[in-house]
């Protein structure tokens, strides 16, 4: 019902210079509810693209991408996102940064401060209501705009590399989180990272991109993630099986790089 | 007596803080890394020691020091000016300031002119040899007339008499001058001059019209005798001023000169009257020799030693004049600083720097003045309140039609001569004004002129400047139809409009919020246009996918993220204003800070223009520092998003 849907979808950009881009190539994917999809591929593989015309920052050049059997024309409470830098509001506090989607849809404000302190409390931040959102540390900001996406409550999150800015430990700790908020809430999930042992440890299901064209160059279904619900992530990261996955994972990356340097050169 | 204290403090204060500064340096680590920035940091005391020492050069500079110590210097010095005055005709007939003789300097020069007359005649091509012979004859007699003057065997009994007598009255004033009684003075006399003294006011003091309240300039240099000393001086002068005209009125003429030069001007009167209009050239030549003639028949040319014992004794007098100065001629030197007090003809000035740098003290009592609001500048207090009926400002606010849009008519009166008022006309009442409420206070005065147009041209500029500059961030038609607009008037300087605006719109309020309307105006729509298109697209991005309409964006994203361009924005227009405001005021108007400056500067009021600089300088601060506080408080995040 409440599925994801990708049908041949095609992006071409247009650089300045007159050249075309082809971003996007032929894209087919389900996504079934409740599923958390990594994305993983070297840079300029389309990975932002697609996330861009699933949110409906942009339209595809052809092809037609539906949620719960709705095509996607445009940006939607239904899909909610996450970003690199947080991208929040600096001008207003953490609460208020929040509550932002409910202020717009005119909630009652005193319903939803409810739900603020819920959803603060839920991504560890109980007792920062007040602070203004430049004094939090990467980490803090990140947990804000997750809160901020999750608090409309969206049937799809999309996640644009949102721990890829965060020092090692901090991401570990946030890596837990999500898996702790996609097992507690459900929600549909796509991540997008560069990070193969992130894009490991979380995804349920894998998308290995490939650039020029932007395509899906192989897909995987994991464990770990399921595995991270009950176990400690550094304890997987142990696993033979995960090891095994990360360096063929790699050396496939790898070769793709060494593919666009070959052609540049 | 304040100017003392400031001074005696100026001094402790530096001498103190130079000896804490010393103490600091001993006790800190003297071999501190040379360059580290930590050794600049703190330092209040040095900070005193500069001020104290900007203080000091202005009280030194302006005098006030000599004013504050020796409120009398500037009177008597003022006396010895006179005696200067006096004395200047006669001391150039000598060499005592001068590098020689005036009789020598006066025949050099008149003999250069001779010869280059002679040279002209000679090279010149529009007259024949018999005309250059006659000329250069008559220049030939003018020459000879020099030496009839300075022959000592030539110079009558009578002129030498007449020298004799002057250099014996200039030797009795010297021996006078140096009595203790010099001059004697009744006591009715002393009466009469100390009243008169005391009417004058001293120096440096500000006169008030109360009566019309308008400030005048303060009293230079008093010009009656104060002291003992400053009426010596004057008398003294007095009769210089008798012996110098009695000299000057003397003229060294000889029967032989006299004969001489009568035959010269009657054969060049002939001369000329025999030339033909067609012998214009020699007609002018002659003129120029009669010329020369003339001015040596009425210079003052001696035999070379026939004025020694008069220049002795002038050499005397100074000397006494310099020793009875004593002291004086010590503040002079010392307190009176690049420059001192003149006498030219009967008053006395100040010239230099204590001219157009005034007192201290004298700015500070002008301003306290100026600030009563009996007082102000033109009639217009500085800044006071004004009670005004609030009834005023509702029929201003209130439109006059909403009376008229009322059915009905309005009361006609009566035939015996009675208005009743009916509903309509009561309506007519309210909107108007015409009625009685309660006082409120309304500040009034230039200042508040002055603040009152920058505020109003601000707020117009920010009202219209700030939607259309975001309009313009985001969208392309609005951008591409305003740029030209703005763009062309933008370039040009403020003040090039302000003839055309003052003239088009007046010279009171409504050109000069105008004119900052429009200088505000630009620099608002680029401060916004440039906050809105550097919104950042993933905020935007994060706003659309949270549920917020366009509406919403512009007002919840686009705004507060361009609020730090926006405040930078209202912060540089509130500079520009102020000072176009200031020039425009120069420009024309009746009341404002600019305006008082510009009058001021037209009476050559030195402090008042100090007072208005003082002035502007602070509010100009003052905004600053509120703009500066009210960015901290509503863009905290600033830098740091």
């Amino acid at each position: 019902m409440s599925d994801l849907i990708s049908q041949n979808l095609n992006m071409i950009f247009k650089t300045p210079k007159g050249e075309t881009v082809h971003a996007l190539k032929d894209l087919n994917f389900t996504l079934k509810k409740g599923e958390l999809l990594t994305v993983l591929g070297p840079s300029g593989c389309g990975k932002t693209t697609l996330l861009n015309i699933t949110a409906g920052f942009i339209r595809p050049t052809s092809g037609v991408i539906t949620l719960n059997n709705k095509e996607i024309d445009g940006p939607g409470v239904e899909r909610g996102m996450v970003f690199q830098q947080g991208a929040l509001f600096e001008w207003l506090t953490v609460a208020e940064n929040v509550n932002f989607g409910l202020r717009m849809k005119r909630e009652d404000p005193i319903q939803t401060a409810k739900k603020v302190d819920e959803w603060l409390e839920i991504v560890g931040l109980q007792g920062f209501g007040n602070t203004p959102t430049y004094q939090l540390s990467g980490g803090m900001q990140q947990r804000v705009a997750l809160a901020r996406c999750l608090i409309n409550d969206p049937d799809l999150i999309l996640m644009d590399e949102p721990l890829g800015a965060l020092d090692a430990l901090t991401r570990e700790k946030m890596q837990s989180l999500v898996l702790k908020i996609w097992k507690e809430t459900g929600k549909t999930i796509i991540l997008i990272t560069h990070s193969v042992e992130e894009a490991l440890l979380l995804g349920e299901r894998l998308y290995v991109m490939a650039p020029r064209p932007g395509r899906i160059h192989k897909e995987y279904n994991l464990p770990f993630a399921l595995m991270g619900l009950k176990e400690d992530l550094r304890e997987i990261k142990k696993n033979k099986d995960f090891s095994a996955k990360r360096e063929e994972i790699l050396e496939m990356i790898w070769n793709m790089e060494e593919e666009i340097m070959g052609k540049d050169i | 007596m304040l100017t003392q204290i400031v001074t005696f403090l100026i001094f402790v204060a530096v001498i103190g803080c130079i000896l804490y500064g010393r103490k600091l340096i001993k006790t800190e680590k003297v071999d501190a890394v040379f360059g580290n920035p930590e050794r600049a940091l703190g330092g209040t005391h040095w900070v005193i020691v500069g001020s104290s020492f900007l203080l000091l050069i202005w009280l030194y500079y302006s005098w006030d020091i000599a004013k504050g110590f020796y409120p009398k210097s500037a009177n008597e010095l003022c006396q010895v000016a006179k005696v200067n005055d006096s004395l200047l005709g006669l001391k150039y007939q000598f060499p005592i300031e001068e590098r020689e003789f005036k009789s020598t300097s006066q025949i050099k020069k008149e003999n250069k002119n001779l010869n280059l007359i002679l040279n002209e005649i000679q090279n010149s091509q529009e007259m024949d040899n018999q005309q250059k012979t006659v000329l250069a004859g008559f220049i030939k007699k003018t020459n000879q007339l020099i030496p009839l003057l300075t022959n000592e065997d030539l110079i009558e009994n009578e002129t030498k008499q007449k020298i004799n007598d002057i250099t014996g009255k200039i030797n009795l004033l010297t021996e006078n001058f140096q009595k203790p009684n010099y001059p004697f003075e009744t006591e009715q006399e002393l009466n009469e001059r100390l009243k008169a003294v005391s009417e004058e006011g001293g120096w440096g003091i500000v006169k008030v019209q109360s009566g019309t309240g308008s400030i005048e300039n303060t009293m230079e240099v008093p010009l009656i005798p104060a002291t003992d000393r400053g009426l010596k001086f004057h008398a003294a002068a007095q009769e210089l001023n008798l012996i110098s005209d009695e000299f000057f009125k003397l003229r060294n003429h000889n029967p032989q000169f006299k004969n001489q030069i009568k035959q010269l001007k009657d054969d060049i009167k002939s001369y000329r009257n025999d030339l033909s209009d067609s012998e214009e050239v020699a007609s002018t030549y002659a003129k120029n020799i009669v010329k020369i003639a003339r001015r040596i028949e009425f210079a003052s040319i001696y035999p070379p030693n026939a004025l020694n014992k008069m220049q002795n004794a002038i050499i005397k007098f100074d000397n006494a004049q310099l020793k009875i100065q004593g002291g004086l001629r010590l503040i002079d030197i010392l307190l009176f600083p690049a420059g001192t007090i003149v006498a030219s003809g009967p008053s006395c000035s100040e010239q230099g720097s204590g001219r157009w740098l005034p007192k201290p003290s004298d700015t500070f009592n002008k301003f306290i003045l100026m600030s009563k609001p009996s007082v102000g500048y033109k009639d217009i207090p500085l800044l006071w309140i004004d009670m005004v009926d609030v009834s005023k400002m509702i029929g201003f606010i209130l439109p006059d039609w909403i009376a008229d849009i009322l059915p009905g008519e309005y009361p006609v009166h009566t035939k015996d001569g009675i208005v009743k008022e009916n509903f309509k006309g009561n309506v007519l009442k309210v909107v108007t004004g015409d009625f009685k409420l309660f006082k409120v206070p309304v500040p009034y005065g230039h200042i508040w002129d002055s603040f009152l147009r920058v505020f109003l041209g601000l707020v117009f500029g920010i009202i219209i400047g700030v939607p259309l500059g975001l309009f313009m961030g985001l969208n392309r038609f609005a951008k591409g139809f305003f740029d030209p607009l703005i763009e062309l008037y933008r370039p040009v300087p403020p003040l090039a409009w302000a003839p055309l605006i003052i003239s088009v719109l007046g010279i009171d309020n409504t050109g000069k919020v105008f004119l900052l309307f429009m200088v505000s105006l630009s620099i608002m729509i680029i401060s916004a246009r440039a906050g809105a298109s550097g919104t950042q697209l993933s905020k935007i991005h994060a706003a659309h996918s949270l549920g917020a309409s366009k509406r919403q964006i512009l007002r919840h994203v686009i705004f507060p993220n361009s609020l730090p361009e926006i405040l930078t924005g209202i912060r540089v227009a509130v500079g520009m204003c102020w000072g176009t405001l200031v020039a425009a005021e120069f420009l024309a108007g009746t009341t404002g800070i600019g305006f008082v400056e510009n009058v001021a500067k037209k009476y050559f009021q030195y402090e008042v223009i100090w007072i208005t600089i003082f002035i502007m300088g602070m509010l100009g601060l003052l905004f600053d520092i509120t703009l500066r506080k009210i960015i901290d408080k509503t863009i905290p995040w600033r830098g740091k998003g």
